[in-house]
């Protein structure tokens, strides 16, 4: 499979890539790791007539502090993410999660900035970004604005980020001591979407539970922030009956696609299992 | 549409040539350099057989441009033997019965080149992490391990000698 015919544009620089996005309009859509740009267009369903590469920008590469806050570049790819001592000591959900994404030769492609704009509910970083109050720099004509995370995902292959930005950096406060954290993903294979996953950020006082956050991957038209199954824990004391709750509650809002990984109810049962593993393995690493 | 002209070092050999911008890289080592070597297999980045080395990385050659290797270094299977002599991931394979088909085996190999740089004293839960990329119908994996651990050893006793 041969994608159809475009036009190639190589920008040095977020500038220059904004504006041939401005020049070229929407005919035009950016290149970031390509995995699933690349088969998308084999396969016809997508058919831009340039493709703007951002992997000749060096500016979109790499992970440092800015503060308390660890700032990853969009063009950053998992195995980086995975490398990263940084985010081991800051953020170590991240490099964790990176390891259950695609397989090693993927992950030397595809990359944290891609993955969450492309808006797929399938893709890991999207639920990830909620659960770490991630906040995504996104740079367009008139300038940089930063929009968090937390209702950035519109709809399947749907966010906040206009056709004529390019998303420069994700921001990602440290985690505070004594943070618990855990990303569960049922898949079939080694580089299958998720059949259900969950990833869960929890800190603790003296076992009550004073921060919470749960987020679902692939279980509706995009991830999902599960808030109200967040206030069956916070502010309770972490217990059996309390789980059960949260769970029942994140189950409630999921609305799985049927498709080759399973039917909606046992998806949503799946959906079940990793909220309950994610909580409690996130609880047992919280101090 | 207008071809591009790119220069890409291909197992030690600088090539030019202008392509089209949708050439998969696959594509271009196969029909234009006649390296058939990378195999067209699944070509949705899942089966790992058209995996090449680019600037030291393992990469899917069939879910990467050509043009983007403008200036980049390539190795293919056929530049892991030296002069005639098999590399230590080949005479694994081959000791140890590492291939059926063979259709796989070329991926397996450049991944296990870079594998090996990687981690070059791997354990076997490590070997089979670091091969997940690559898909083979036939053995059951278990020669593939084996053969990537007989590589392994051969590379630790050139290393240490």
């Amino acid at each position: 499979m041969i994608p159809p015919k475009f036009d190639y544009h190589a920008p040095k620089s977020v500038a220059e890539a904004v504006a041939l996005l401005g020049s070229l309009g929407s005919e035009a859509k950016l290149l970031a790791g390509g995995h699933s740009l690349l088969p998308m267009m084999k396969l016809r369903f997508a058919q831009p007539a340039h493709l703007v590469d951002l992997n000749g920008i060096a500016d979109l590469r790499g992970i440092c502090l800015d503060g308390d806050t660890v700032v990853i570049g969009a063009m950053t790819v998992e195995n980086d993410l995975i490398a990263s001592d940084l985010l081991r000591e800051r953020v170590p959900l991240l490099g964790e999660a990176a390891r259950l994404i695609a397989d090693p030769q993927v992950r030397n492609r595809g990359t944290i900035g891609g993955d969450i704009a492309h808006g797929d509910p399938g893709n890991d970083h999207p639920a990830l970004s909620l659960v770490l109050d991630a906040q995504f720099v996104l740079q367009g004509p008139n300038g940089r604005r930063t929009v968090a995370a937390n209702g950035f995902f519109l709809g399947t292959y749907m966010t906040q980020l206009e056709e004529s930005e390019v998303m420069v950096a994700i921001r990602v406060p440290s985690f505070a001591k004594g943070t618990g954290w855990a990303y569960e993903k049922l898949k079939r294979k080694t580089g299958d979407w998720a059949t259900a996953g969950c990833a869960v950020v929890l800190r603790q006082s003296g076992g009550v539970v004073t921060h919470i956050r749960i987020g679902l991957t692939n279980l509706a038209q995009t991830a999902l922030r599960a808030e109200e199954a967040e206030q069956c824990l916070l502010n309770q004391p972490f217990n059996e009956a309390a789980v059960k709750r949260a769970v029942a509650a994140a189950m409630a809002i999921t609305d799985p696609a049927e498709d080759l990984r399973g039917d909606p109810e046992y998806k949503r049962a799946m959906a079940g299992v990793m909220v309950q593993r994610a909580l409690n393995n996130a609880w047992a690493r919280s101090a | 549409m207008a071809k591009k002209l790119i220069n890409v070092t291909v197992n030690g050999k600088s090539e030019e040539r202008a392509v089209e911008p949708r050439t998969l890289l696959v594509h271009f080592l196969r029909e234009d350099l006649h390296l058939t070597g990378a195999h067209i297999g699944c070509e949705t980045s899942h089966c790992g057989a058209c995996t090449v080395d680019l600037d030291g990385k393992s990469v899917k050659s069939c879910t990467h441009l050509a043009v983007q290797c403008d200036g980049s270094q390539v190795t293919t299977v056929e530049g892991l033997a030296d002069k005639g002599v098999l590399h230590a991931v080949q005479e694994g394979f081959y000791k140890e019965h590492g291939l059926q088909c063979g259709f796989c085996t070329p991926g397996m190999l450049v991944r296990a080149y870079r594998f090996l740089q990687e981690n070059p004293n791997p354990s076997e839960d490590e070997i089979r992490v670091g091969m997940s990329g690559n898909l083979c119908r036939c053995t059951g994996y278990q020669n593939i391990v084996k053969a990537v651990q007989y590589a392994a050893r051969k590379l630790q006793s050139a290393t240490a000698a």
